[in-house]
């Protein structure tokens, strides 16, 4: 039975998770070079046209469509086939199946997006678009299905995961975790100065990130009720006390409080309460947010000592983040909250941050192996990186033929 | 004719423009520009990889005057650039051999 408001709700959720991916676009475009700012935002905004295709063809069947063995929907789907306008009998039954199929088509968007960040400034464009390809239908698509298709397998399992900590964030960093230690470092990297070009820039993108989360998270309830109104609390609460998390972090070990490193601090926030959003308090997501900005401080500061060229952070903000969100779900879930969750550890069952853990790793694994394969492939087949030349003129004129600033 | 150059402040530009409209001065260009001297630069954070940023941002003047001006030009931007601290900048004169306003052809102290 169709709902009005719960249809109204998700329909609004979606377009703002659509607006998360622009947002990304500037997010990351300001924290580049000049050279490359329109090549950075170029990425997701062909990502959005791609994977829209990919999903109205077979991604949505391949991750939502009638279970295969736990392990992936079929392609009984295929072109939205029987995605029609009344509710699908196994998912959000109060809006129109196209209503659940666009809401998540928006989060399947955003994903390989994200990936982006870590080879900015790099990557060739054609093999960046059959790399997308590959990684929705193959890695995002299944890991999709396990934890949130009916009968996926990690579900089953009884894993917490409200708007995609696993599915969005976990997958992303680990993603991007495959691609630096495959795609060689920037030219210069360590000696030549990598200052962000424009962080107002990356400030407006902060800006219509949290915004956009609000779709994400609160959306992901799925109808216009208490549980929407607890993870769009959740989630605002946890980007204000990681971005001031960050902010401390940075101010008492670098003696300086950044724009950068509150705004960081804020996505780091939004990344760590994503798997949690629905199932815990508003003091625990205070917890989950705080922790958040600090970690994932202290993540980016191990990079720069490890030596990986992870451009713009994926894997110490989204990786990093989006694991600590995943295990403190385990910790701070309670059915206080949400009857349809579980308790975590703090809430007498300690059974929960097991499945947690597991939920991470198995995700992990399995993306990080799928990029590095996908990565190796491409790399033997169509090369991964533009010639040192082209690195050294910029992605903008020499993948695109554009200037984005022109004096 | 002598062409003064001063590197100074940015902020100090406009205190310096108007000692040289005070004087007379009815023309000159500003550059911005990027140096150091003794001042060096400055650290710059990002993600709290430190960068040393070398190069301070700096204005440029340079005014075209007949000669018995100079000294006059100089000491408006001496007084009016300095603010006492390291990286108040630089003055330099030099010859310049003819000047034409493109307008008219007129040249020499005419034309500028």
């Amino acid at each position: 039975m169709i709902n009005a408001g719960d249809t109204a709700f998700v329909l609004v959720s979606s377009a703002l998770v659509m607006f998360m991916t622009p947002g990304l676009a500037l997010f990351y475009g300001g924290m580049v070079r000049t050279k490359n700012v329109l090549a950075t935002i170029m990425q997701s905004l062909t990502i959005i046209g791609l994977v829209t295709v990919i999903w109205v063809l077979w991604g949505y069947s391949l991750s939502f469509g009638p279970d295969v063995g736990g392990v992936v929907g079929n392609l009984s789907w295929f072109g939205l086939m029987d995605v029609g306008l009344s509710p699908s009998p196994n998912y959000a039954s109060t809006i129109p199946h196209q209503a659940f199929m666009i809401f998540q088509g928006m989060f399947a968007i955003i994903t390989p997006a994200l990936i982006t960040g870590a080879f900015a400034e790099r990557m060739k464009f054609s093999t960046l678009l059959v790399f997308i390809a590959l990684w929705s239908t193959l890695v995002y698509s299944p890991l999709a299905h396990w934890v949130w298709g009916s009968g996926g397998w990690l579900a089953n399992l009884g894993a917490l995961d409200f708007a995609g900590g696993t599915v969005v964030h976990i997958s992303s960093g680990a993603s991007a975790l495959a691609a630096v230690l495959i795609i060689s470092k920037r030219k210069g990297y360590g000696k030549e100065q990598f200052i962000p070009h424009n962080l107002p820039m990356t400030l407006t993108g902060t800006a219509i990130l949290w915004f956009g989360w609000f779709g994400f998270n609160a959306g992901s309830a799925l109808g216009s009720n208490g549980l929407a109104a607890a993870a769009f609390v959740n989630t605002h609460v946890a980007a204000a006390t990681a971005s001031l998390g960050w902010m401390f972090a940075e101010w008492i070990h670098h003696g300086k409080p950044t724009t950068l490193g509150a705004a960081s601090g804020a996505v780091a926030g939004l990344v760590a309460i994503t798997p949690a959003a629905g199932f815990v308090s508003p003091v625990s997501a205070l917890i989950i947010g705080g922790l958040a900005g600090v970690l994932c401080y202290g993540a980016v500061m191990a990079k720069a000592k490890l030596g990986y060229d992870d451009s713009l952070d994926v894997v110490g903000i989204h990786g990093v983040g989006g694991t600590w969100g995943a295990l403190a779900t385990g910790l701070f879930a309670s059915t206080v909250v949400n009857a349809d969750g579980a308790n975590g550890l703090f809430f007498g069952n300690p059974g929960q941050l097991w499945i947690q853990f597991l939920s991470v790793i198995v995700t992990c694994l399995f993306t990080f192996t799928m990029t590095l394969a996908i990565l190796k492939v491409l790399d033997l087949i169509m090369g991964l990186k533009v010639s040192e030349e082209e690195e050294i003129r910029g992605l903008d004129v020499t993948q695109h033929s554009e200037a984005g600033y022109s004096f | 004719m002598k062409k003064i150059e001063a590197i100074i402040k940015p902020f100090k530009l406009e205190e310096v423009k108007e000692g040289l409209a005070e004087l007379g001065i009815s023309g000159m260009t500003v550059s911005e520009v990027k140096g150091f001297g003794r001042q060096k630069g400055h650290s710059e954070i990002y993600r709290g990889a430190e960068y040393t940023v070398d190069f301070v941002p700096k204005i440029k003047v340079e005014v075209v005057v007949d000669g018995n001006m100079v000294d006059k030009v100089i000491k408006v931007i001496l007084a009016q650039a300095k603010t006492g601290q390291i990286g108040d900048g630089k003055v330099f004169v030099r010859s310049i051999e003819n000047a034409y306003r493109i307008r008219t052809g007129e040249e020499g102290r005419k034309a500028i």
